[in-house]
């Protein structure tokens, strides 16, 4: 009784919600639902087939790819594709399709260990883990040991882990099934300090890691491998087995690649052919509006989000290869961690000799960051007007040619911004 | 005079919260005035080199103890210092710096020993939020930064506080002060960083190693900007406190 109550509360408070345009209303709904059946969650998946997906960077865009590549089974698949990675999001998100025999959650890494407890999945997805928002989770080892305590209570778990980065290998060490994927990192330096032993990690230029100090921690032998030819630009899932699968993405970067390959190795333990996995990845172009191409300000602009100094390493290579405008938009609201110190660990001296303006209710950490990389630029705290101010200079740099698209990255809520702002 | 000497000691232990940008902003501030510099980043698995300025910074409990007892056996750092080397250390690096600091465990570790502070595991929240701080150990205008510690520190009785707080928590041993001086040496829990938010703080450290009474000034108008907003925004009120799990320590 409880539960019903609570599953039409929550339905009741999300339509009403958007009705009056106060967003998707996943979290006013999932919060009042919650309060009347505390299990909620718990309620909502049981009887379905649940994968979880954790880690720093690319939890939305790997559970998009997910959730598309299950579909491709034949079952209606729910997932919480805005981003929502609460439980309130999570119950918001199970709520509405009671049905889908299949549940795809994005989670939260602070959230792993209560979600998992209450939703039972038969597969997680560790992605990576490094530093984001520290004035939120402190420190990514405790993240790593809380994730470790959890996947050691749940036996009955799948996981698949991302074999290159050490803490997420020393989460998962303790688990009973591992699927072990290569999927790369592109940051290490908060994984140099031994998990296992407080000793120290050392990285071979192939990717490979042991403990030096000894204490037998190492790389383990992959069930999957992440391969990059031709110059970086096409990408390839190597089977440990022998099989080999191209993957053709419309979405762009390595980093998208790799959660390409973990989402086809989970979608492979819940029965999904690698290839109808990977062909239905293939046509998501939109993940919650990240890399769409729009109009801001009227300025053709393409939308980035990074969040942290993993995430915007990544990104600055992507965008490395282009010379038009960029627009760097950073926040410190409650959603972005409140410091951003980290601002000194984004190797932002790779934009020297482009166009830069610096936006965002912090813009005047960027400005002092960027001064001493080396990066002239503008600030101009308004995004949507710093779009047009990039716009502008852009059409000097490229001597009034146009058809050039500025770039606009943002963190989180500066990427909202974006994202919502009027074309 | 040959190149001044600037490391980053541990980034790879060290390097968790942004501080590497406070070698990066001495080695910028000293080019830009044509002294010769050289940056390094000294790795934990090699012998620390000798320097003038050393800049320590924040970083999580099992990596921070790890670069005590390498610091130690070291013995560059003490030995330098006594020969009276520069020293920024912040936050997880301010403690060690100091005689002794919380393990993981909660256990008191043996530190550096530069500054004669002790700092011990506080009680239930940690300290969280904006800092806002009069620089009364260095004569200095106010200093801003962000905190994130678990530690308490209590500094001996001879030992000069850095600054004493207006807002914020800064040591947290119920004296209202925030870092500790000594020669030299100069600790805080201040992050931002701390020399990119204060660079007469900065300048200073500058002065200290090169031997010199005034430096030429720099451009520094995005700091002021900074500066501004970030002494502006926060006034006497601050974010507060926020509820941690009790058994962190930094």
């Amino acid at each position: 009784m409880r539960f019903r109550l609570a599953v039409v509360t929550t339905r009741a408070v999300n339509a009403t919600s958007r009705r009056l345009g106060r967003g998707q209303g996943t979290v006013a709904g999932g919060r009042s639902g919650l309060k009347v059946d505390p299990n909620l969650l718990q309620h909502l998946t049981a009887g379905r087939a649940v994968a979880l997906v954790t880690g720093t960077n690319g939890k939305t865009t790997t559970t998009r790819l997910l959730a598309a590549a299950l579909a491709a089974g034949g079952d209606r698949v729910v997932s919480n594709e805005t981003g929502s990675n609460m439980p309130p999001g999570h119950v918001a998100a199970l709520a509405g399709d009671r049905a889908a025999p299949r549940a795809v959650l994005e989670v939260d890494e602070i959230y792993l260990p209560r979600v998992l407890a209450a939703t039972k999945p038969t597969t997680v997805v560790l992605l990576n883990l490094s530093r984001d928002q520290l004035d939120r989770t402190n420190e990514v080892r405790m993240v790593a040991g809380t994730w470790r305590a959890a996947l050691a209570a749940a036996p009955h778990v799948t996981v698949v882990a991302n074999a290159d980065d050490p803490l997420v290998v020393w989460s998962a060490g303790a688990a009973a099934n591992v699927r072990w994927v290569a999927a790369g990192m592109g940051w290490q330096l908060d994984a140099v300090g031994c998990p296992s032993c407080q000793g120290r990690i050392g990285f071979d230029e192939d990717g490979s890691w042991a403990c030096v100090t000894g204490c037998g921690f190492a790389r383990p032998e992959p069930a999957a491998t992440l391969t990059a030819t031709d110059h970086g630009t096409t990408f390839h899932g190597v089977w440990a087995d022998g099989r080999s699968h191209p993957l053709t993405l419309a979405l762009p970067g390595r980093f998208n690649h790799a959660n390409a390959l973990m989402a086809a190795v989970a979608a492979e333990t819940q029965g999904i052919d690698v290839a109808d996995g990977l062909a239905a990845m293939a046509a998501i172009s939109d993940v919650a509006g990240r890399f769409t191409i729009r109009h801001v300000g009227g300025v053709r602009t393409r939308l980035m989000l990074a969040k942290n100094p993993a995430g915007w390493s990544e990104l600055l290579d992507l965008v490395g290869g282009d010379d038009g405008p960029v627009v760097v938009s950073i926040n410190a609201r409650t959603a972005d961690g409140a410091d951003p110190s980290w601002l000194w660990d984004v190797p932002f001296e790779r934009l020297a000799n482009r166009v830069v303006v610096a936006t965002g209710d912090r813009c005047r950490d960027l400005s002092v960051r960027l001064h001493y990389a080396g990066v002239s630029h503008v600030m101009e705290a308004d995004p949507v007007e710093a779009v047009r101010v990039a716009g502008h200079d852009g059409d000097d740099a490229v001597d009034g040619i146009g058809n050039y698209t500025v770039d606009a990255i943002g963190n989180y809520t500066a990427f909202g911004d974006l994202l919502g702002a009027k074309g | 005079m040959t190149a001044l000497r600037v490391v980053v000691v541990y980034p790879d232990l060290l390097g968790t919260y942004g501080d590497g940008g406070n070698g990066l902003i001495l080695a910028r501030r000293a080019a830009w005035r044509g002294i010769e510099v050289e940056l390094t980043q000294a790795p934990s698995d090699a012998a620390l080199p000798d320097a003038d300025i050393y800049c320590l910074g924040g970083g999580e409990d099992g990596p921070q103890v790890r670069a005590a007892r390498s610091l130690i056996d070291d013995k560059t750092l003490a030995r330098r210092a006594a020969d009276g080397a520069v020293v920024l250390a912040v936050c997880a690096g301010y403690q060690i710096a100091g005689k002794s600091f919380p393990a993981a465990d909660g256990e008191p570790h043996e530190g550096v020993g530069l500054l004669d502070i002790a700092t011990t595991k506080g009680v239930g929240a940690r300290a969280v939020g904006e800092v806002v701080a009069d620089a009364t150990g260095l004569a200095l205008p106010p200093l801003t930064g962000f905190e994130n510690h678990g530690g308490r520190t209590a500094l001996a009785p001879e030992t000069i506080p850095l600054a004493t707080v207006t807002a914020g928590i800064g040591n947290g041993d119920g004296s209202g002060t925030e870092g500790a001086v000594a020669d030299r040496i100069v600790g805080t829990y201040l992050h931002g960083p701390v020399l990119a938010r204060n660079p007469v703080l900065a300048d200073l450290l500058l002065s200290w190693a090169l031997d010199v009474e005034e430096l030429a000034p720099l451009d520094d108008s995005a700091a002021m900007a900074l500066r501004e907003e970030r002494l502006g925004t926060i006034g006497g009120a601050r974010g507060g406190w926020r509820r941690r799990s009790p058994n962190k320590t930094r």
